[in-house]
């Protein structure tokens, strides 16, 4: 039985799920949270990121349930740790080659000594063990073998998407009692609440190319292969998870702190409110980037120093991204935080809250029941708001080495590393490609949503869309 | 007003003296020196009197706090936390690691940082307003829409793309200008235009956006819908009115951010080879000089205090309806 490992971040990116989740039902009782959501369940725009997004969410939820291997007499390889993400993809992840070869390609892309039959050595490029090992002919067969596996693929994805999507319209038939051709129109011509429309659409591209990547990753590395070897299609993936991490968890870790002050010094105002705008102003005056390097910088001295409190590179890193996610919210909690003071202040002198002071109602509760409840808003705008800026800002503190660990799988860890290669002739540019590519994909999307998001909640801005 | 100024100066005090503390704890409470002189000297097989020699080298052997070895007022002058921390008030940045003189560094390095940063501020804001009222007078139309598009694709790619991408496309393939480097002089100038270019495109999205919503907030207001009922055009609208208001944010946003100028851009500034005071933070965060990089967050928070006092004076300044309080 394998056995599982809960790494601190999947921990915390698991109660991310379970707050959540208990959010969601929360506001589904509340009419007055449950229009901003159906606004956003209105837009175009906002479903198909939203979509988009889940897709990145579900490959990154895969990737965090861990577990050790069965050791099957093989110690070095049980002391590895996978994720349930890295069983399902195993041809991905056991699939190396020994360095650098193109998207797609069956030859290596840098030439090397190989014996012939005869005795002599000649230089050339050898084939690739894994990429494209199943073609007699590569000269002859390569072109069309992709081709054909392409569409294989995609006809494969378009046959899911049909059937799917048939099923769905026969549910929503069944349940409205029409006709399967009545409901499609229906969905069609955009009179159904949430715009279904663009929800399949997307999906059916999401499908298409999801299936020929699959269909191809199988017989060849997709995005090529790195340095040493690794897929790099494989790589980009398993970034998904830290890209969301960062995302997320440094929004979680910072919003106890935020919520609590912000309300705090709005609420009690006097000296509390002083000490807490000291303590944020101060903490707000050091350049954010300036902190991060001097933190990370003196917790590489104290893991470098205490090497044996962590029991593998995998925490090891595991420990570092989550430092590294606090460190980010230290740095940007001041924002959040000074914006609820503002609201709190405002909130204080309504009618509700002086009437439950005046019944003598303890502070404390008169600020989890009566401010909380109406803050929550703000609190959701920045979280959504700011989750794009850290999925930059990862890149960016990983190419300046004060990001994740190196031995982690992340986006600005690809293009740090393809950064040294651009130098070469032929360029070898797929690993960058890769990374920006699906940095931008879910980016784009988060910012998107973020957009729906804060329009529907924050009927001030509404206007000057 | 100098009253005000004053005390605006007066209250910056104690946040630097925070900044101060903040900093003495990361660099010398959270890791020891001895720690720092491990790491730096290399991991494996170092003597005790090589980790002595170390610190005495660069004054990191005294005591923490309180030197009791010393007479009167030494005893608290003679510490680390006297002569490493509290001197940065006086911008007395001392030695780096590796011995040479950070003051000096930085009176040299921060030039490069502001021949860059600069241009790159004032162009990319001409643009940005240039779009964002272009954007806000064909408001509720296409080219609004399509242009509010375009930003939020501008804003959703990494600034490690545009400065790649740049790189190669100019540098490489066209051949026009130098990767990378820097020189003296009019002869820097074939240096500068990628990274101002780069820096300004890469700025378009997320600023265009936001001046667009800082106009569309200001059309939105009672004075405008007045100005309409006159009978005014709505260029005049636009440009006359709207722009003349809306410019009180922008320029006292621009305000908060000019000392930081000098600080210079990590990314940029590394990837071009440009010697500023971003490369410079870099490259002793790569090589691990705590002093250099301990120097730089004090000074980036003196220039973000300064800068806040500034928004506040050009506040009361550009706007008449703040009062000196």
């Amino acid at each position: 039985m394998p056995e599982l490992v809960i790494l601190s971040t999947d921990a915390l990116i698991f109660l991310l799920v379970i707050l959540a989740s208990g959010f969601t039902r929360y506001a589904s009782k509340r009419e007055h949270l449950r229009a901003p959501w159906r606004e956003v369940a209105r837009s175009k725009v906002g479903m198909g990121a939203l979509l988009v997004l889940s897709c990145f969410v579900t490959i990154g939820l895969l990737d965090s349930i861990h577990f050790r291997p069965e050791a099957n007499g093989n110690t070095k390889e049980s002391a590895e740790v996978l994720s349930l993400f890295d069983k399902l993809v195993t041809p991905l992840r056991m699939y190396q080659e020994k360095t650098y070869s193109a998207p797609l390609a069956a030859y290596q892309y840098t030439k090397e000594n190989a014996e012939l039959a005869n005795g002599t050595t000649r230089r050339d490029y050898p084939r690739l063990e894994y990429g494209g090992s199943h073609l007699q002919n590569v000269e002859q067969e390569w072109g069309s073998d992709i081709v054909s596996k392409s569409l294989l693929g995609m006809s494969k994805g378009l046959l899911f998407w049909l059937l799917s999507t048939l099923l769905f319209l026969f549910w929503r038939s069944q349940r409205h009692r029409a006709t399967i051709g009545n409901t499609l129109n229906e969905l069609w011509a955009f009179q159904t609440e949430i715009p279904w429309r663009t929800l399949l659409i997307t999906a059916g591209v999401i499908c298409l190319l999801g299936f020929w990547a699959a269909e191809l990753s199988t017989y060849y590395h997709l995005l090529g292969t790195d340095k040493v070897g690794e897929d790099v299609f494989y790589q980009a993936l398993k970034s998904i998870r830290t890209g969301l991490l960062i995302g997320t968890l440094t929004t979680l870790v910072m919003l106890p702190a935020a919520i609590l002050l912000g309300i705090m010094a709005g609420y009690f105002r006097g000296w509390v409110d002083d000490l807490i705008q000291y303590a944020y102003t101060t903490l707000n005056s050091i350049p954010g980037v300036l902190l991060i390097a001097a933190a990370i910088l003196m917790m590489q001295i104290y893991m470098s120093n205490h090497e044996e409190q962590f029991a593998s590179l995998t925490q090891r890193a595991d420990l570092r991204l989550l430092f590294l996610c606090m460190i980010l919210g230290v740095t940007s909690w001041t924002g959040l935080c000074r914006m609820l003071r503002g609201e709190t202040f405002k909130m204080r002198e309504m009618e509700y809250v002086q009437a439950a002071q005046a019944f003598g109602v303890g502070n404390f509760t008169i600020i989890g029941r009566h401010i909380l409840p109406n803050v929550l808003h703000i609190v959701l705008i920045t979280l959504v708001l700011d989750f794009s800026g850290l999925v930059l800002a990862e890149a960016v503190l990983s190419y300046v080495n004060i990001g994740v660990d190196p031995t982690m799988n992340s986006w600005g860890n690809m293009i740090n590393s393809a950064r040294l290669e651009m130098a070469r002739e032929p360029i070898v540019w797929w690993s960058l490609a890769a990374a920006l590519i699906f940095m931008f994909t879910l980016v784009l999307s988060a910012n998107l949503f973020s957009d729906v998001v804060r329009d529907a909640f924050d009927p001030r801005l509404r206007s000057s869309r | 007003m100098m009253a005000y100024i004053i005390r605006r100066i007066l209250y910056a005090i104690p946040i630097l003296i925070g900044v101060n503390i903040i900093t003495f704890m990361l660099f010398f409470v959270v890791n020891s020196p001895e720690d720092m002189a491990r790491m730096n000297l290399g991991m494996k097989r170092i003597t005790p009197e090589a980790i002595q020699q170390w610190k005495e080298e660069r004054g990191y052997d005294k005591p923490t706090l309180y030197n009791e070895a010393k007479e009167g007022i030494e005893r608290v002058t003679d510490t680390i936390f006297f002569q490493k921390s509290l001197k940065l008030f006086q911008f007395d940045f001392g030695s780096s690691d590796s011995g040479r003189d950070i003051g000096y560094d930085i009176s040299q390095r921060m030039w490069p940082s502001l021949a860059i940063a600069l241009p790159v501020l004032i162009v990319g804001l001409a643009l940005n307003i240039t779009f964002a009222l272009l954007i806000a007078f064909f408001r509720a139309t296409y080219i609004d829409f399509w242009g509010v598009v375009t930003c939020v694709i501008m804003m959703s790619i990494s600034s490690l793309f545009y400065i790649i991408g740049g790189q190669y496309l100019v540098g490489k393939l066209l051949h026009l200008v130098p990767i990378s480097g820097y020189d003296t002089g009019l002869a820097s100038l074939k240096f500068l235009i990628l990274p101002v270019i780069i820096g300004i495109i890469g700025g378009i999205g997320a600023g265009t956006r936001w001046y667009r919503t800082l106009f569309l907030e200001e059309i939105n207001r009672d004075y405008v819908r007045t100005a309409r009922a006159k009978g005014l055009s709505e260029q005049w609208v636009l440009f006359g009115h709207v722009f003349k208001n809306a410019l009180i944010p922008i320029l006292t946003g621009v305000v908060a951010v000019l000392p930081l100028l000098f600080m210079g851009s990590l990314i940029t500034e590394s990837f071009f080879g440009i010697p500023g005071l971003g490369s410079y933070t870099i490259d002793a965060i790569n090589n691990q000089d705590f002093a250099i990089v301990r120097s730089m967050v004090f000074l980036g928070s003196v220039l973000y205090i300064i800068g806040l006092i500034m928004t506040d004076i050009s506040y009361t300044i550009v706007d008449p309806r703040v009062r000196l309080q």
